[in-house]
């Protein structure tokens, strides 16, 4: 029964719901378990939105890096050189640092003020480095993909009078999402991993809500044993690399249903940290 | 560090900023690139041999430790790897330290873990409490090698086991059938031809260790974000080189060094490539052989 209070003091702990003060002192599993759950909620929030957002950038710069014209190839090949070469960790306090030094009142726009505060809060802040580094890393895969697209589906496309935007949209698109859907799907997971450095980069967690390594970390410094509360984060995570194996396999069936015999279940191969 | 540097408040412009960044603490600041480069030079080839070990485990014929090699490769995945950063450096420390004290007390008689607390006998500390200061700098150091190629070893393992399984079967069965053993068949006829298999996975493991080295800040060694943090924050008036918020510049100087880092590794690593590929059987192999004649 205890545990049901604690479920309902601090499972939405970490967006500011239920008790304000974290426990102090003899920690109980349920608690450690809860609280480090409710930091979950972060780091889907950051992973989520990134990617969904850098879903439509990332296929802009894979484009823009196949374009002819070195007005636009140039700047896109540079920023997936500047977001790919760097370390995650260094664009975080880079990005802070930055967005604290914008002025304080907001920048005049036109007549219209644009409030600059909320960029230098985690919510916001970070979210914009997640998702311009993913954009990144996703638009490098599918440039690949778009350089393997069959000529002979172009070619067929042409013989068809199919051409333009029309020959982009149902040619060379899906088949570009098909073929770099697997190395799309790894991405999702490292962004999801990617998440947990949020607030260990120079973004401070506001009021003691953080994400679900934070509270880890707020336990095991406060315990001085480590073997609890990691194993839950790694526990948490795995749960959640399943999950998203699972949502980016369903859309790899429904990109590939045209296609005779089933498509390869997805190979996770985890070879990539920022 | 130059001589015009005596009174720092009378100079300007440039031989202001010259001085500024050869004061003493930048000069330490500077070893700490040293500090990242060490680590890369000792884990890189750790890392390779916990992955070796791990990817021949995981080919044994041996059920225990067949379970243990693929445990090993299977622990990072899904997790996220800062984990095992935090959780290796205190827990690889608690180990030791309980391992000293069942050695060196063996009549302490009180838990070890009381309440928040994990108390050993003063002996089996480490480092000792009365080692001086650098003592305790090496040591964590030590522990941050230790855990970066404990989880790097393990992408190493899943990426050599890969190209074990490269290697055309037919070779190892040819070596088999004129008498090799096992041992032989492994050394002269599986390793050497392993690597042309493991140089695109391994390359992209060293940008990986590049990109991550500066989570050694958050293992607690004075490293370059940490320097970058204390040097670029705001200087006061009673300090010799007084200056505003300057992290932003130094970071951007971090991000230069790193970017720098990965262009040259990406030269040398598709260098490497070209030289691996000379005379294999494989599309790169057989491209040279063709530019050739």
């Amino acid at each position: 029964m205890e545990c049901f209070d604690t479920i309902a003091a601090y499972a939405f702990r970490s967006i500011g719901y239920g008790e304000r003060l974290l426990p102090r002192s003899d920690f109980t599993l349920c608690q450690q378990i809860t609280l480090i759950g409710s930091g979950m909620l972060w780091n889907i929030y950051f992973g989520a939105l990134a990617l969904m957002a850098g879903f439509f950038l990332a296929t802009a710069l894979a484009l823009g890096k196949a374009a002819k014209t070195p007005l636009i190839r140039k700047p896109s090949e540079w920023f997936i050189f500047l977001f790919r070469g760097s370390p995650l960790f260094i664009q975080f306090f880079l990005a802070y640092e930055a967005f604290v030094l914008l002025p304080k009142e907001g920048i005049e726009i036109f007549g219209i003020t644009a409030d600059t505060r909320w960029l230098t809060k985690a919510w916001a802040g970070a979210l914009v480095v997640l998702f311009l580094n993913t954009s990144a890393y996703a638009a490098e895969i599918f440039y690949g993909a778009l350089r393997s697209v069959p000529k002979g589906d172009l070619e067929a496309a042409d013989a068809y009078g199919i051409s333009g935007w029309s020959r982009f949209r149902r040619i060379v698109w899906p088949t570009m999402m098909r073929l770099g859907w697997p190395g799309y799907t790894n991405e999702a997971i490292f962004l999801f991993h990617a998440t947990t450095l949020v607030f260990f980069s120079s973004f401070p967690a506001w009021q003691q809500r953080g994400d679900a390594l934070y509270y880890a970390k707020y336990f095991a410094d406060k315990t001085f044993n480590p073997f609890v509360p990691y194993p839950i984060v790694a526990a948490y995570f795995i749960l959640l690399t399943l999950i998203v194996i699972w949502v980016f396999g369903l859309i790899n069936r429904h990109l590939n249903r045209h296609l005779p015999g089933r498509a390869k279940p997805i190979r996770y191969r985890p070879q990539m940290i920022r | 560090m130059f001589a015009y540097c005596a009174d720092p408040s009378t100079l300007q412009g440039f031989a202001w900023l010259t001085c500024y960044l050869t004061n003493g603490k930048h000069l330490i600041a500077y070893t700490s690139i040293g500090t990242v480069l060490l680590l890369l030079a000792i884990t890189a080839p750790t890392a390779l041999a916990f992955g070796f070990g791990g990817a021949i485990a995981a080919r044994s014929r041996v059920a225990p430790v067949r379970w243990f090699g693929q445990g090993y490769t299977a622990i990072v995945r899904g997790v996220p790897d800062i984990v095992f950063f935090l959780f290796f450096v205190i827990a690889l420390d608690q180990a030791l330290e309980w391992l000293r004290h069942k050695a060196l007390c063996p009549d302490w008689d009180e838990p070890i873990r009381q309440g928040s607390d994990f108390v050993v006998c003063t002996a089996a500390k480490l480092p000792l409490s009365a080692s001086p200061q650098w003592v305790h700098e090496v040591y964590g150091f030590l522990l941050a090698v230790l855990t970066f190629a404990i989880v790097f070893g393990a992408f190493a393992a899943n990426v050599l086991y890969g190209a074990m399984r490269a290697v055309p079967t037919a070779q190892i069965e040819t070596a088999e059938a004129y008498g090799m053993t096992e041992r032989q068949s492994i050394w002269r006829i599986l390793v050497p031809q392993m690597w042309v298999y493991a140089l695109p996975g391994l390359s992209n493991l060293w940008m990986i260790l590049v990109k991550a080295t500066p989570l050694l800040f958050l293992l607690g060694v004075e490293d370059i974000v940490y320097w970058a943090r204390e040097l670029g924050g705001t200087k006061g008036v009673i300090f010799e080189y007084p200056h505003p918020d300057w992290r932003l510049y130094y970071f951007l100087a971090l991000l230069v060094f790193y970017l720098s880092l990965t262009q040259f590794s990406e030269v040398v690593l598709r260098r490497l490539s070209v030289k691996l590929s000379r005379g294999q059987a494989t599309f790169a192999g057989e491209r040279q052989r063709k530019a050739t004649t």
